[in-house]
């Protein structure tokens, strides 16, 4: 397999403060890679600055493209999908048009009304309230919107920064098995921040964790599981 | 009574050009959390244009067309110029910017064309429109034109894929970008279409307020008490403050005693903070409200 994204000595600031300390990891096309550590660990900070969301230094590379300099905007054309903490909603907008926005950079039309449909079938719910606004969805429901709006970008990597966060259990499991159906069928690439651990090494197949602004662990996600620091530090068993 | 509908209907009209300057200041201030003070002046830049063209001897509409476009490539200019660079200052620095380009738009107008009163022309003649005495034709022209604009830019925004994308870009910037939105040019946009609508505004009041560098100066005051009272998140708010603000200051100029022409604008300004103190969003602008 090849690598899809390259990150090499990543630092990244805010303002004065240093958040990441030279991090390097690479994604396998095709993979479902989980990225973990506790609160301000710099997970999110890694995603925002794949993006250029935020001032960074170092090597990223995308299928060969560095990314550096690119305007966000630029970086999410080359097929860079994120769905931001806090899951970035258009509140005051339609579900359709939230979706519609997904697909803003895309000039084949017909296919977006079927991708539409299609995102529709994975999340059922979204067809109902799809003349809704997007406002007065649930979390949940609120969380697969921004999942299906980053999917209609037909994106060649999809980064998500703390899907779970304040869903209940059970919508998580869902929304889950959903990301790994559509890693398999979709064949889109996923890098998920996580602080769910144990959900989020049950699902993917690489992980790597990261501590103030380092990689400290990498490997396969069953090995990282069963690992006696992990389990002790970020699993609590 | 008929002249209770004479001077609403006066109202609806001046206020057709008050909720078209609203309509432009709240453009601005979705893309950019500014009002533009220099909105009127940047009308009436715009409006000495078309009135330079017809000198030159182009025919009305013709003039109108060209100074669109002239005013919508200018706007885009002022803030790829001046307010891209001011887009991360403080507050105070993008007034100070305002109120420059207000200065200089204005100075620049009268050195061109100096300060001396000009007829315009208006497209639509000022004999009574369909034969009654209720309304002159330029003012039921004023009125048409307004809405006829209401309508493009309200299907522009719903139904265009670039409308939408300057709708999600001015809501949710951060958002916008990842989805891959070049925001920047959004808000240029935005710039330009304002520019154009101020024109729109300045062309249609000018034959009735004549033409010359100060004519904005009380037409940009309603369209800011227009565009707060309908509330600076919405559009249609904004239009509909316009056209209440129009018909209120010509009621209040006729039957409240002592207030003639004179007072008018105070009495319109005492309204709308009275509504805002009851309403503070504005009678549409809506509190931001989310699920988290």
């Amino acid at each position: 397999m090849t690598a899809m994204l390259n990150i090499k000595d990543l630092r990244a600031y805010y303002g004065q403060v240093q958040a990441l300390h030279g991090l390097s990891f690479s994604l396998n096309e095709g993979s479902l890679t989980t990225l973990l550590g506790a609160n301000g660990a710099g997970k999110t900070t890694t995603l925002r600055a794949i993006c250029n969301m935020v001032r960074s230094t170092g090597a990223i590379e995308f299928e060969g493209k560095a990314l550096s300099g690119k305007s966000t905007e630029n970086v999410v054309r080359l097929g860079i999908a994120h769905v931001p903490q806090g899951r970035g909603t258009f509140t005051t907008m339609t579900v359709e048009e939230n979706l519609q926005l997904g697909a803003i950079t895309r000039s084949d039309s017909k296919n977006i009304t079927s991708d539409i449909e299609r995102m529709y079938a994975h999340f059922p719910v979204l067809k109902e309230r799809h003349t809704q606004q997007a406002g007065t969805l649930s979390g949940g429901e609120q969380q697969m919107l921004a999942v299906a709006r980053a999917l209609m970008l037909r994106p060649r990597l999809m980064l998500l920064d703390e899907p779970s966060f304040g869903l209940a259990p059970l919508i998580v499991r869902d929304l889950f098995k959903i990301l790994g159906k559509i890693n398999r069928e979709d064949k889109v690439t996923i890098l998920v921040v996580e602080q769910n651990a144990q959900l989020a090494l049950e699902l993917a197949d690489q992980a790597y964790v990261i501590e103030t602004g380092r990689i400290v662990m990498s490997g396969n996600a069953k090995d990282i599981a069963t690992n006696e620091d992990v389990r002790k530090s970020y699993l609590g068993y | 009574m008929e002249l209770f509908t004479n001077q609403v209907l006066a109202g609806i009209a001046t206020g057709a050009i008050y909720a078209c300057m609203a309509l432009a200041v709240v453009m601005i201030f979705q893309a950019i959390d500014h009002l533009n003070f220099a909105q009127g002046e940047m009308a009436m830049f715009s409006t000495f244009i078309s009135w330079q063209l017809m000198q030159w001897g182009l025919p009305y509409w013709w003039a109108f067309l060209a100074t669109l476009i002239i005013s919508f490539v200018g706007g885009i200019a002022i803030e790829r110029l001046l307010f891209k660079p001011l887009a991360k200052a403080p507050i105070l620095t993008n007034v100070a910017g305002f109120i420059a380009l207000f200065a200089i738009v204005n100075s620049v107008a009268g050195l061109i064309w100096d300060f001396t009163i000009k007829q315009y022309p208006s497209p639509f003649g000022s004999s009574p429109f369909l034969g009654s005495q209720l309304i002159s034709t330029h003012q039921a022209g004023m009125i048409g034109v307004t809405i006829l604009l209401l309508i493009a830019l309200y299907l522009f925004f719903q139904f265009t894929r670039i409308g939408l994308a300057m709708r999600a870009a001015a809501s949710l910037p951060e958002s916008a970008r990842l989805v891959g939105i070049n925001t920047s040019w959004m808000i240029a946009l935005g710039w330009g279409m304002a520019s154009a609508i101020g024109a729109i505004a300045g062309i249609l009041i000018a034959p009735v307020v004549f033409l010359e560098p100060n004519m904005m100066g009380g037409v940009l005051i309603y369209g800011f008490a227009a565009a707060v009272l309908g509330g600076l998140s919405s559009p249609l708010g904004a239009v509909i403050g316009g056209f209440l603000v129009g018909i209120f200051e010509n009621l209040a100029g006729t039957y409240i005693p002592g207030v003639g022409n004179e007072l008018k604008l105070p009495i319109a300004l005492a309204l709308i903070i009275t509504v805002l103190v009851v309403k503070p969003a504005g009678l549409l602008g809506r509190p931001i409200v989310k699920r988290v």
